[in-house]
This record gives C-alpha cells, structure tokens and sequence, in this order.
C-alpha cells in the first residue's frame, strides 16, 4: 500500500514533467509553428513571431487571456478554436476575418456605452471584435485625447479604460500593416505587377516632370503604390527585414513598407517581403502546400545569414510552448499536499516523496530562468516580473538545504507554499506583455543587475522564507497537536539561520545599491523609496537578531518578529513602486495595493494568533 | 562605580536599547517615504534624516512641536550604543571577529553619511554643443547678482544667497553705492506678458523689463521633475533716492543693465554658480533609443576639458555608470533637455566622503561571511557528531 502510493505519485510527477516537454503540434496541414519561429524585431529585441502573438493578445485581450484555460480561448464567428498563432497568421494576412474575432477586451460600463455595446454581445461578456469597435473608433481617439493630458495615476477608471482600448486599437491595426497591406486583395499578385512596370513607371513621372508626354495609368500607380507603401513604412509594427548587412547590424532591422519604399533606389522588391507576402497569399488561400513549401525555402535562406537569431527564436518559442513555470507550479502544489499529509502519516516515505517533487519544480523553474537569461543576455534580474522568479528559486533552494538536514518536512511544506506563490505572482505580472525588456539606460549593466539587484532579490527571498517558517510554526501549533518541543526547536534555528542569511543578502545587496548609485548618480545613498525599502528589510532583520541574542524575544517572539518581516519585505518589494515616486518606480502595478493591504492584513491575524496565550495552542498543552 | 553612573552605562550599552533605536528608525524611514509623496525627496531629508527632531506644526499655528526623534538624534543615540557596548563588552576572540567587523564597518557608514550630509555639494551643469562652461550651478538655489561691467577686462560681482532676500529685507554692500531692499518675493512664480488691458493688477516694477511682465505667485512644488521659480522685486535706492524697481527672476533669459555713478551695472538673479578653475565644452551628446521603442539605451557626453595653466587640455566621454572624476568633483551624465537634442546635462557632484561607503562595505559584508560562517561550521559538525535525528 505504501509502496503503490509512493509510486503513484511519482509517476503523477512525472507525468505532468513529460506533458510540458511533448513538441508543439501543428493544428491543421499548415505549419503555423515552422511561422512562428520566424525572427522579427520588436521592442528592440529579435523575439519569434509566436511571442508576438502571445504577448500581443495578453495586451489586447486583457488581464484574463490565458492559454491554457477554456473559457478565454480565441474562436472565430463559426466556433472554430485558434491557437495565438493561427490568430496572428490571420491578423496579417486576412485581417477582415481577424476583425470579426472577439478579442479586444472593454470592461469599463462608461466604455461601453460609449461604443454603444452591450456586455452580451462581447465573448465572455467583456471581449468584443473589431468590427463591433470600429463604428466608433472617432469617438474613442477623441475621448483618448481628452483624457490624455491627465497624468496616468489620477486618472479614472474610465479615463483610464479608454486611453488603454486606443492603444489596444492601435497595436492591432499597425499589427495588420505589418507584412502586407490591409485594404488590398491580393498584395502578392500587386508586388509582381509593381515590380514588372516599375522601370517604365519610373520613366512616365520622370517624363511628366520633366514636362514630356508621359503615360498617366503609370505614374498614377506608381504614386499610389509609393503612399500605401509610406503608410506601412509608418504604422507597421513588426521589423520583418532583417539587415542587408547581416547579423552584425542588429540597427538595420526594418517593417516591410520601409523596405518596400528602398525599392524605389534598388528596383527590386525585398525578397523578404516577398517571401512574406507568398505565405499570406497561400495562408489567405488556403493552401497548405505552397505556405510550407514558401516557408521552408525561406527558412533555408535565412538560416544563412542570421543562424544565431534563428535558433534562439526557435528556443523562445520552444519555451514559450513548454510553459516550464506552469509546471513547476503545478509540481509545487502537488509536493505541498504530499509533505502536508507526511505529517500524519508515513512522514519517511512521503517526505521524501515531497523532497523529490520539489527538487523537479525546483530544476524546472531554475531551467526556465537560466533560459531567460540566455534569450535576454542578462542577469536573472531585470524587472518585477523576473524578481518574483528568482525570489522563489532563492527560497526554495534554501527549503531543498532545510529539507536535506532536518528531513521534517517543514522545508518542503514551506518550499510548495513559497514556490507556488511566487510564480503566481510572476504570473500575473506578466499579464502586461512581453517578460524580456530592454533594460533603460541607466539600469544597463550587467555588473550592476548581476551583484546589487541579485543579492536584494535573494534577500527578500530569504525573509520571506523565514516568514513562511513562522506561519508555518503558528499555524502547527495553534491549530494542531503535531508540534512537539523538538520540531519547535528546529524551527526556531531554521528561522534564525535563514534570517542570518537575510541580514547577509539584504545588508551587501542595499550597500551595493549604495555603491551603484554612487557611480550612476553621483551619490551612495539618496532616500529614494526603494533604497529606504531595502534599508528597512536590513533593520528590521537586525532588530531580530539582536532582539534574539538580548533575549528580548524567546521562540513565539521570533516567530511574530520573522512574520512581521513578510510584510516589510512586501512592503518594499511592492508597496514603494505605488507610491510613483523616486528614480526607482519602474514597476507601477495598481491592483497590486489591494492585494498588498490584503496579504498585510493576513499577516497581522497571524501574528494576533500567535499572541493567543499557550493554553489555547492545541499544542505545547501538558497531559 | 555609585548607581546612577551604572545606570547610566547599563542603559547606554544595553541591547534593548538597540532594539528600540532600530525599530523607531524604521518607523522613521517609513513615514520619511511615505511623506515623499506630499514634500518631494528634498524636503524629506531636512525634515525626516538631518535633523534631531521631525518637528510637526500644530495646525492653524507656526509652533512646531517635536513629535519623533529624527536622523540625527536617533544615529547618534546608535552611535554610541554601539561604540559603549563594544567598549565595555570587548574581548578580542575569534568566535566574535565577525561581529566586531561589522560593527566597525558600520559605525564608518554612519559617519560617512554624516560626513557626506555636511560636506556634498551637488550642482549641474547644462551645455548646449559648442558651448563652454567655467562654472556649474544649483538647480535648487538661487542667488541675486549685481554686476559691475564698466571695466571690460573684467565684472565685479556681488551676488547674495535668494534665503537672504526675503520681503522687506534692506541689504548693503561696501563694492555697491547703492542699497537692495526686496520690495517683494515670491518663492515661486510664474512669468507672463502684460497685454496693457484694464483691470490688470498694477507691477511694482518701474525699470528695466518689469513693467511688461506679470507675475503671477504658485504654490511651491516638491515633484521631482519641476522647479521653483522665484521672483523678487527690488528697489534701488542711492544716496540721493530711488534708482527705480526691478523685476528678477531665473526664468528671465538675461540679465537687466542700467548705468549709475558713472559705471555700467547688470542685474540678475540666477542659479546658484560653483565657479572651477577648469573649463568643460561640450563636443557631441548623443542619446540612442533600442530600435522601435522610445526605451533610452544610452546618453553620452563628449566634453573637451581644458584648465587655463595648459596643463590639461583632452577630450573625455561621460555616459551612463561611467562618470569623469576630475579635480575632486564627480561629472556623471544626469540628463538631457527632451526638446533639443544637441544638450546635455552633467550632475556635478563633490563629496570627499565618497570612499567611505566602499571599505565599510567590504568590512560588513567580511564580518557576516566570517561570523556565519563560523555558524554554520559549528552547525554541520554537530550534525555530524549526531546523527540525524528523526522529527
């Protein structure tokens, strides 16, 4: 019985392990996913067409699009379901069916109004096409405009809605001037024309100029090729064009109407713009061959010249697949269960059970990062998203250490609850977009991301951990009778190692900062509220430990101590960026203080139970 | 030793002292960064950190009352906690090396910042390409100056603090034949055309510009990207009456002239200026965006640096975390005008305590690795000695 349960779940580990690995399948004869490794420059960085995608449907669709949850799938009028790149083909290549797909989400009741909506008639009673928007597109540029000069925290939710649904608006529309031009049929048929007359179209304006008889059909196709051209030379939002010079130009990426513009110095059409405009034509037409055939040769061209930007848009869109982060988290509640119950029954075998699944979360989340920071070139720290990433991978790596001396279980039940939160919280801040930013000027350098913003991110990670071990501490022996003089023991000196390493990280990780600042902006320390975050977190873990060593505080009172630092470190890691204020305000995220007062909130009714007087403890009660 | 001296050293070396400084200068860093949002990071400093007391006004009234023990007050009450307690309980022993480290470290952080609160200063310096600068200035104070230009080798100049030139105040200069009385001052003001219309509020002013503009008086702002612009008017007045009324402010693109006794005078009040005896011009700034974004990738400086005893004459290159130090002063590449691309503004920075911050950085961070360390040693043998013990 023992035995089948332990093997039983490990092979449900292992399971959710291999799903996450299976390749990415084509839906239909088409290969939408040889498309959407393709490299294109966006935002300043060479990203795969499918992170594209993804990262543009989160922006347009809003906070509840999510890829691997039902209700917010993408369909088309006829139910048809579409992956983000199915969408995205048909967005730049039949964009008047993309108009009919609901996917730009309104929410705000004002707004909708305004658009003359009815909730029932969006998807999910919040998601609406762009033909259903477009009537009052006018109406919308014109209360963007009004509401625009209002700086962005004082704006109201409405204010608010409408300059997010222009920009919606806007990133769609210049999505369908990307690769080919929006209003016409068969672009494809009109390069080759264009490309055929355009020495004699050439000659009929230079004949006009010059006051000659000319041939007026000529010129007059040739201007308005010219303007269509300007406008997606304007508006076209993907850089398509990889460099003439290879890739050791990484400036001399371009949208397609710019290179389509060149033509008029080169005389011939971009073959990249050909090659683009051949796999719309066949995906418009439904031809699966001839996308695949295309789409090969132009794989086999441009694996040539831009290997490298190839196969780390192949890897992107790889991990993008994998979603290594969903897994780990799934790991993380799996192992949570199994080690909570280890400590009623069977604590060797499920323990060790719950160790092993943590490890694999573990090595699955740190293979997701180590990914990252290869794509990006960059520190495993670059912005709110990837710190809450690597707070987890610090905490739990600590947990795998406690689990691996004390073998109590206690580290991985922290381990799963630490691990999950993290990365739901990484989840939803990557509700924004794109993950992998630039970094701004004055935070790039890697020196700098590598030393002072690692060792604060692992100094939150290790505060929080010591909180958890608290919580977890209150939370046996108020509620339970399994917490004995020796596990209370253990975990008090786990709390007090960890909080040690704390006081390490969070003390060298402010000075650092200090040290940065004083070579970026000419002063070690400046008060800004990040800094006086950070500083707060290395007080506050001194106040511990010293509070310990005066015998100020005994076991309870460590506990409480080290749960108070939850909410300093929650305070700094999040409450600062609300207040908009300080050179270090990047990360503005504003559902963010409900959440925060809530977690403050929790906290405090933890430490109130754990004043609660020891009689009342199901524990420590004597017979 | 009688008792209240035992008292006394008891209370000042105990570790429950330490505890309450530590916890009532987190509450103090706390508020301090919640406040920012109403005073701005200035305004905070002198209220919160340089100062013994955070003084709170009763409303309605100008008494301040203290309410929290301030920067000042509560790092020098650490201070000594920490140098009695190392005093009296000091044993030098291996097993506490660590802690002494860190201490020691600590205490030279402490005294850094104080040292660096004295002695920084902190200006700017906005150059246009081409242009070549002397002097840097502040971009906080400002300073009233008066010039006598009738010698054309050289100005003389007077030039008095703005904290001076309150309303009413009468000042008087041995180099001036005349008296300054501030008619009026606005700590911030803004500046626009009189349309001559009726109706208008009449100008104090009589010479000079004055009379054309008006000056309209704002609250004072703490946000990080604007300014204050004062305006004052001042009155002239010489032995035998009233030269006329000027208006002045920073905001003014030159300074007003007038003639007097028979010499030339200029006018102005401007930015605080730091005079160097060293000249930057600035060659080039160019600032790069990442492709498709309007994300900053990098601005840069390129200066000529030149000193008038011919012993320096190079061109240096200031871009992000990569500052000229030079002559005791810090150059670091602060910003750029957003409407003109062909201008930079460097942060000039002097402060002779820089280097403190770096050893007590080393000295702290050897300290823990040393003291945990030996904790952790001493853990892992004993867990050793014992085999693991089942929970």
């Amino acid at each position: 019985m023992k035995k089948a349960v332990v093997i039983i779940l490990l092979l449900l580990g292992l399971a959710i392990v291999a799903k996450s690995l299976l390749p990415a399948r084509n839906p239909a004869a088409f290969d939408v996913v040889g498309f959407s490794r393709l490299p294109v420059l966006v935002n300043g960085r060479v990203k795969p067409l499918d992170t594209v995608a993804r990262s543009s449907l989160l922006v347009i669709c809003g906070a509840t699009y999510n890829d691997s949850s039902q209700s917010s799938l993408i369909f088309t009028p006829d139910k048809r379901q579409l992956n983000p790149d199915e969408w995205l083909l048909d967005v730049l290549f039949r964009p008047a069916q993309a108009d009919t797909y609901q996917v730009i989400a309104v929410d705000n009741p004002d707004l909708l109004t305004l658009l003359n909506l009815r909730r029932e008639e969006g998807l999910a009673d919040r998601r609406f096409s762009f033909a259903q928007v477009e009537k009052s597109l006018a109406e919308i540029d014109r209360q963007a405009r009004l509401a625009e000069p209002v700086e962005p925290q004082v704006r109201s939710a409405f204010q608010k809605a409408v300059v997010q649904l222009q920009s919606n608006i806007i990133l769609y529309e210049r999505l369908k001037e990307s690769l080919i031009s929006s209003d016409n049929q068969n672009f494809l048929a009109e390069l080759f024309a264009f490309q055929n007359s355009l020495a004699a179209s050439v000659e009929a304006v230079r004949a006009k100029q010059a006051g000659q008889p000319f041939d007026m059909a000529a010129a007059r196709k040739l201007i308005e090729n010219g303007q269509r051209f300007d406008q997606m030379a304007r508006i076209g939002y993907l850089l398509a064009v990889p460099p003439v010079k290879g890739e050791a130009d990484p400036n001399g990426w371009r949208n397609a109407g710019t290179a389509l513009l060149e033509t008029f110095q080169t005389g011939q059409v971009n073959p990249h713009v050909l090659a683009y405009a051949g796999l719309g034509h066949s995906w418009a037409g439904g031809n699966a061959t001839d996308f695949n055939n295309i789409l090969r040769l132009y794989r086999d061209q441009l694996v040539k010249g831009f290997p490298s930007a190839l196969a780390k848009c192949t890897a992107e869109a790889r991990f993008n697949a994998m979603k290594p982060f969903n897994t780990a988290m799934t790991l993380y509640v799996l192992a949570f269960f199994v080690a909570v119950v280890s400590w009623l029954k069977w604590p060797a075998e499920l323990g060790r059970v719950a160790f092993w699944l943590i490890l694999a979360a573990w090595l699955i989340a740190t293979a997701g990062i180590v990914t990252r920071m290869w794509l990006e070139g960059r520190p495993p720290v670059t912005n709110l998203y990837s710190s809450a990433l690597f707070v987890g991978f610090i905490a739990v790596g600590f947990c795998l250490g406690l689990e691996y001396f004390y073998r109590n279980a206690i580290g991985s039940v922290a381990a799963g609850v630490i691990g999950f939160s993290t990365l739901l919280i990484a989840y939803y801040l990557s509700l924004g977009g794109d993950t992998l930013e630039m970094m701004r000027a004055v935070l790039d350098s890697n020196f700098w991301l590598a030393t002072h913003v690692v060792t604060v991110v692992a100094g939150y990670g290790a505060t929080f951990l010591a909180g958890f071990l608290a919580l977890i501490y209150i939370v046996r022996g108020v509620f339970t009778k399994s917490l004995d003089q020796p596990t209370a023991d253990a975990l008090a000196r786990m709390v007090y190692g960890i909080v040690c390493f704390a006081t390490l990280f969070s003390l060298i990780g402010t000075v650092l900062g200090g040290i940065w600042a004083d070579q970026s902006w000419g002063r070690f320390w400046g008060w800004d509220p990040k800094e006086n975050g950070a500083l707060i977190i290395v007080i506050w873990n001194a106040v511990i430990l010293h509070a310990r060593w005066g015998g100020l505080v005994k076991q309870r009172g460590l506990m409480c101590l080290a749960v108070v630092g939850n909410i300093v470190t929650a305070w700094s890691w999040f409450g600062v960026n609300l207040l908009g204020v300080g050179l270090h305000s990047y990360g503005f995220v504003e559902s963010t203080f409900l959440w925060l007062i809530l977690f403050v909130l929790s906290q405090v009714a933890f430490i109130a139970l754990a004043n609660l007087p020891l009689a009342r403890w199901r524990s420590f009660r004597q017979p | 030793m009688n008792d209240t001296v035992r008292q006394f050293r008891d209370f000042f070396v105990s570790l429950k002292l330490t505890v309450v400084l530590l916890v009532l200068s987190m509450g103090l860093v706390f508020a301090a960064t919640l406040d920012q949002v109403n005073l701005g990071v200035w305004a905070v400093q002198a209220k919160y950190f340089h100062s013994l007391f955070v003084l709170w006004k009763i409303p309605g009234t100008d008494v301040p009352l203290p309410v929290y023990p301030g920067g000042y007050l509560l790092g020098g009450f650490l201070l000594v906690n920490l140098v009695s307690a190392h005093i009296y309980r000091f044993k030098l022993s291996g097993r506490k090396s660590g802690i002494l480290l860190v201490h020691a470290g600590l205490i030279l952080l402490l005294v850094g910042e104080f040292l660096t609160g004295l002695l920084q200063e902190e200006y700017q310096m906005a150059l246009n390409e081409g242009q070549t600068k002397n002097y840097s200035e502040s971009y906080r104070f400002n300073e009233l100056v008066i010039l006598d230009t009738t010698d054309p080798k050289f100005d003389d100049v007077v030039a008095v603090p703005e904290a001076l030139l309150t309303t009413g105040s009468t000042l008087q200069h041995p180099k001036l034949p005349f008296r300054v009385v501030t008619k009026q001052y606005y700590p911030n003001a803004t500046l626009s055309m009189r349309s001559g219309a009726t109706g208008e509020n009449p100008t104090l002013a009589t010479a000079g510009i004055g009379p054309q503009i008006t000056a309209t008086p704002l609250p004072l702002t703490y946000k990080q990207d604007e300014r204050n612009w004062p305006v004052i008017f001042v009155e002239l007045l010489g032995p035998e009456g009233t030269l006329g009324t000027w208006l002045l402010s920073p905001q003014l693109p030159a300074p007003q002239t007038f003639d007097y006794g028979g010499h030339s005078w200029r006018l102005a009040l401007r930015a605080e200026r730091a005079y160097k005896p060293f000249s930057l011009t600035l060659l080039k700034f160019t600032h790069d965006v990442y492709l498709g974004t309007d994300i900053p990738k990098n601005y840069s400086s390129r200066l000529h640096l030149t000193a008038p005893d011919g012993k320096e004459d190079r061109e240096v290159l200031v871009y992000m975390n990569n500052p000229l130090r030079y002559a005791g002063l810090t150059f670091y590449q602060a910003s750029f005008d957003p409407s003109n691309d062909h201008n930079t503004i460097l942060q000039v920075v002097r402060n002779p305590g820089w280097l403190l911050p770096y050893l007590s950085c080393v000295m702290m961070t050897l300290g823990l690795v040393v003291q945990f360390g030996i904790h952790i040693l001493g853990f892992i043998n004993k867990r050793r000695a014992v085999p693991a013990t089942p929970a």
